[in-house]
């Protein structure tokens, strides 16, 4: 077991799925001087055939990694910046992930796509702060967004052994955050969430690296509200069945979401507690405001979720519909 | 069999197979619309026998000749588009995705170029195998106001990938003119990446084999991509809901002196009378077939909508609670 920070443990990955599956390659734009540190090394390690820079054509990479699948190769496409995907959606949402049905299952399409950063980092504007995974999982693409490092090497595993496209969201928030990594990390298999902390008055669902908020915010309620956190690590495909357990347990929900609020992965969430599950009282979603991301700081931070916003939904969530 | 006769053949094999399923959509046997392809028949013709069994097409929304061409199942294309269980795709894609990757047709596609780049990617896998094998991509006049096509030359070139780019121009961007919707010259689009580009007679099924031919072993070589604007003509609308719709961008008298230059009546002044009639009753009798068989082929069970979303046999949800 070692210390280990987020990205070394995700590009670890990456270079060993790199060494064992000579089919698997990386493109994206400045990968050989790897801007982002997810594909540091592997030029030299691996060569010209493997690691491909490409001209700012999101399109044609996006389609071109599909090509090569089809042609029997593995991929992993890297995107700078979380908007990319949206010059890529059609590649990705339209073709890559409809592929399998419209060929009555002929085809497999194992792409990755990375976002190495993604969500807002302070100063980066309107432009390069989203963080869009409500997008992928409503078009039924796979998505994983893991908040540890153990979780971001054994998603990064299995999202490139995976025979579909999956995105591969890294938060920009836990980029630099350390946390244990096993000497021998098996994969974590896509679809399967984790509670973090145990509690039993209410469920906290965090998304991404609000985990770390909401671990933070259950610390300092602790003897006041017990929480237990539920990080999803796959957001489609949902781990319903354990978020069922968890709030068959609590019959209480929160839901922090860095997603904006209109259709947002929260929405989701709400929606399918409110129909599948049992709830004595309201649940409630802390997401991002329905507004882009202004460039002054104090802006930046005004409509993201925050921890205050979450301690308040916690109580109001804890103390609803008590004696 | 002569060049001439297999060329031919293959053209009539089109040209009927589209005569059926223009019959099968108006009598609602085949949903949606389909994309005739009549008037184009010489360049899927002559660009797919170039080519060899592993060499692999992306085709576009009017990709039923490029899929006979290419040597598709007739009884599989039919059984699919009427949506059947037997067909190509097994009933989920229809006459816009129609595929067969087990022999290189990385699909019809319903937006148009969107395939450009599968080929690219393909080539580049080729290439880095050290195989021989070679990339087509088609796609219309219209699709060289695509950024993902300009992107897709750029990297083509870049590179020297074993790609030919096929441009169909049939001169209509669904109803907008060529003139109206491209400014400069197609081919000197392509001459600007450095691609070879060469503008082929599209009625002429000799000139466009000749032109794939070289296009094909230059790719073959390492000599990198080629461009070939064929200049061909759809006798019929954009699709088949266009009969009804008394639409005014084409004249009669512009498509009739097209059909003065129809490539399968060309075939036919070149051989003589009893080998034509031979082909043609040929080619009845294996269209009667394939219709007969996707006729037979069970309907989907309802019950199967949610199979063959995921390659690994993940079943999303219903739209429905449980």
């Amino acid at each position: 077991m070692t210390q280990v920070r987020y990205l070394p443990a995700m590009a670890q990955a990456l270079r060993d799925e790199m060494a064992a599956d000579p089919s698997l390659f990386v493109i994206g734009e400045d990968v050989r001087e790897s801007l982002r540190g997810v594909t540091r090394g592997l030029y030299e390690e691996f060569g010209a055939d493997r690691v491909l820079d490409m001209p700012i054509s999101e399109q044609m990479f996006t389609g071109f990694a599909t090509g090569a699948a089809l042609a029997g190769r593995r991929c992993v496409v890297e995107y700078q910046i979380p908007s990319l995907l949206y010059l890529a959606f059609e590649q990705i949402a339209n073709q890559a992930q409809k592929l399998r049905l419209m060929t009555g299952g002929q085809a497999k399409v194992p792409v990755v796509y990375l976002v190495p950063g993604s969500g807002a980092r302070l100063g980066l504007a309107a432009q390069h702060s989203d963080h869009p995974y409500s997008l992928f999982a409503h078009a039924g693409v796979k998505t994983v967004l893991p908040s540890t490092p153990a979780d971001a090497y054994g998603l990064m595993l299995s999202a490139i052994r995976d025979d579909d496209p999956v995105l591969y969201f890294a938060p920009a928030a836990v980029l630099p955050l350390r946390g244990e990594l096993p000497d021998q990390q098996d994969p974590v298999p896509i679809g399967r969430a984790r509670i973090h902390r145990s509690g039993s008055d209410v469920t906290v669902v965090a998304v991404g690296h609000v985990v770390h908020d909401a671990l933070a915010v259950a610390q300092e309620l602790e003897g006041e509200v017990s929480i237990e956190v539920f990080d999803p690590r796959t957001l489609f495909p949902f781990d319903w069945r354990l978020l069922s357990e968890s709030v068959g347990r609590t019959r209480r929900l929160v839901v922090v979401d860095d997603s904006n609020r209109t259709c947002g992965l929260g929405a989701e969430i709400v929606a399918t507690a409110a129909e599948e599950m049992e709830l004595v009282a309201r649940p409630r979603r802390i997401t991002r405001a329905d507004v882009p991301i202004a460039f002054a700081v104090e802006l930046e931070r005004a409509v993201l979720p925050s921890r205050e916003q979450l301690v308040e939904a916690v109580r109001a969530v804890a103390t609803e519909g008590r004696p | 069999m002569s060049e001439t006769e297999r060329l031919y053949r293959t053209m009539l094999t089109i040209r009927r197979f589209e005569e059926r399923v223009v019959d099968l959509v108006n009598a609602n046997e085949i949903a949606g619309v389909a994309h005739e392809y009549v008037g184009q028949e010489a360049v899927a013709t002559g660009v797919c026998a170039a080519l060899r069994a592993d060499d692999v097409i992306t085709s576009t929304h009017r990709g039923h000749g490029h899929l006979i061409a290419k040597g598709a199942d007739l009884r599989g294309m039919m059984a699919e588009l009427l949506g059947r269980v037997d067909g190509l795709n097994r009933g989920r894609g229809g006459s816009m995705h129609i595929a067969d990757l087990g022999i290189g047709i990385y699909g019809a596609n319903g937006i148009v170029a969107a395939g450009s780049p599968f080929a690219a990617g393909a080539a580049w896998s080729f290439s880095v195998d050290g195989s021989a094998r070679v990339a087509v991509t088609f796609f219309g006049d219209g699709g060289m106001n695509q950024g993902v096509l300009q992107e897709t030359l750029n990297v083509a070139a870049l590179w020297s990938l074993p790609l030919v780019f096929v441009c169909e121009n049939n001169g209509y961007a669904v109803t907008l003119a060529q003139e109206r919707s491209t400014a400069g010259s197609v081919v000197g689009r392509a001459a600007a990446y450095g691609i070879a580009a060469e503008d082929v007679d599209g009625m002429d099924v000799h000139a466009v084999h000749g032109a794939a031919g070289r296009a094909v072993a230059r790719a073959r070589e390492g000599g990198g991509p080629t461009f070939l604007e064929c200049r061909t003509y759809r006798y019929f609308g954009h699709h088949t809901a266009e009969r009804t719709m008394k639409l005014t961008y084409r004249t009669a008298e512009e498509i009739e002196r097209w059909r003065l230059r129809d490539p399968i009546v060309a075939a036919e002044a070149s051989l003589d009378a009893d080998t034509v009639e031979r082909i043609r009753r040929e080619v009845d009798a294996v269209l009667d077939d394939a219709i007969a068989f996707a006729r037979e082929s069970a309907r989907p069970d309802p019950a199967d909508a949610l199979e063959y979303a995921y390659a690994s046999g993940l079943r999303p949800r219903r739209g429905v609670p449980g």
